[in-house]
């Protein structure tokens, strides 16, 4: 077995955590594999105990390289560049900016106030909740590493094409007054960036995995609930009828039902690893949590306070079609991953 | 002195605020403390994350809640 193997079975996929389960499992309850119960407790345990432990790990290394990102300095990185490349920058840079749906107002007015033109921010905006280096080596560990390769890039690719699109669509006039006010009367001075000390980065980084843990235990708790469920409580075909191949509208409905719900990955992922084992579609799948992470209410009220609605609408319009588009296009080539 | 909290209401901002006064308070300092909720005020001082903490005029922190003891080494 190579190193590369090894690792990804040994941190990634932990297999070890998975016999580890079914020990304590046979061992405390007298129950194994052929068992209802015990599968649904076993899902629900291992599932829970390797996310919990993966999202330690990744959001504190995560945050360490965020922390050379604050959004003031990709603000000043983003001035330089226009065009696609801009695009492309901003959407590179919103995988590492940190960023929750709670900054999106202040990282809004600051790109538009710095005179960023509302492509580089609209890439930056849909990059940012959908693709990072957490939610890549996540999917590495539960959905092998072809389909978080293909999620990090599509991903991208979206980002940059809805970009590209507001921009061709002239909505620059759809900003709220008030933001346009603020860019009117800004001053050219860039932002500051205060420096960190190794410390303080670390102190910083343990305390966004204490911050991030806090925010989304409840969410993985349901999703690992929900992905039990599918995992062993709901009949096959049932799932088959809903979110098979043979029904044509499998990933329209997976997008629609993922729209207004605001989870971020940790929480989708059981969801996904469910039905996955059930024979749903790869590109179903990467439809459900791209509209899971992309787009949620919480989010439109947020982007609702700086744009005016023609503009939100359009937001949404692009991202929901691009994601189902995405979502059609993988399950055609499924063959490939 | 004088100490503005930039934010925009949000909870970390209501704790950086809290950890301000007692910091204040504990160090017996003379100072007015002030919040500032209002966007275009708080992007004037030229940061984005917030809380930020801005001692007569001068920011010297953002995007992070510092404990009061934090706060009285920089007043200090």
């Amino acid at each position: 077995m190579n190193i590369f193997n090894w690792f990804n079975e040994t941190f990634l996929k932990m297999t070890w955590l998975y016999d580890l389960v079914w020990k304590i499992i046979t061992g405390l309850f007298d129950l194994d594999s052929s068992d209802q119960i015990g599968n649904i407790l076993h899902f629900f345990l291992y599932d829970t105990i390797k996310i919990f432990i993966l999202l330690g790990f990744l959001i504190f290394l995560i945050s360490y390289i965020q922390s050379f990102f604050p959004p003031e300095r990709t603000t000043k990185i983003l001035k330089k560049y226009k065009g696609i490349k801009g695009n492309i920058i901003g959407a590179l840079l919103g995988t590492i900016t940190p960023f929750c749906s709670c900054s999106s107002i202040p990282i809004f007015i600051g790109f538009t106030r710095a005179g960023l033109p509302l492509e580089i921010t609209f890439s930056f905006l849909i990059s940012s909740p959908l693709v990072d280096l957490a939610s890549f080596l996540i999917l590495m560990s539960f959905l092998g590493w072809k389909i978080a390769l293909a999620y990090v890039v599509v991903g991208l690719i979206l980002a940059v094409i809805g970009g590209t699109l507001i921009d061709k669509m002239k909505m620059e006039k759809y900003l709220q007054d008030y933001v346009v006010k603020i860019r009117e009367n800004a001053t050219n001075e860039d932002m500051i960036i205060l420096g960190m000390s190794q410390k303080e980065r670390v102190t910083y980084s343990f305390d966004q995995v204490l911050d991030i843990v806090k925010r989304v235990w409840l969410y993985i708790l349901i999703g690992v609930g929900i992905g039990a469920a599918i995992h062993n409580v709901i009949p096959q075909n049932v799932i088959e009828t809903i979110l098979g191949e043979k029904n044509p509208f499998s990933v329209l409905i997976a997008a629609v039902v993922g729209i207004p719900m605001y989870a971020d990955i940790f929480g989708t992922i059981p969801i996904a690893e469910a039905l996955l084992g059930k024979g749903v579609g790869v590109g179903t799948i990467l439809a459900f949590m791209m509209a899971v992470t992309a787009l949620s209410l919480p989010s439109m009220v947020m982007l609702g306070k700086v744009v005016k609605k023609e503009l939100l609408f359009t937001f949404i319009a692009i991202v929901s079609t691009g994601i189902i588009i995405i979502g059609y296009l993988f399950n055609l080539f499924e063959f490939i991953i | 002195m004088n100490i503005k909290i930039l934010g925009s209401g949000c909870p970390s901002c209501i704790k950086l605020e809290k950890h301000t006064q007692i910091a204040v308070k504990e160090l017996n300092l003379e100072a007015s403390i002030e919040k500032i909720t209002d966007f275009e005020q708080i992007m004037s001082y030229n940061v984005m994350s917030t809380p930020a903490l801005v001692i007569d005029e001068k920011v010297i922190s953002y995007g992070k809640v510092l404990s009061p003891k934090q706060i009285k080494e920089l007043l200090a």
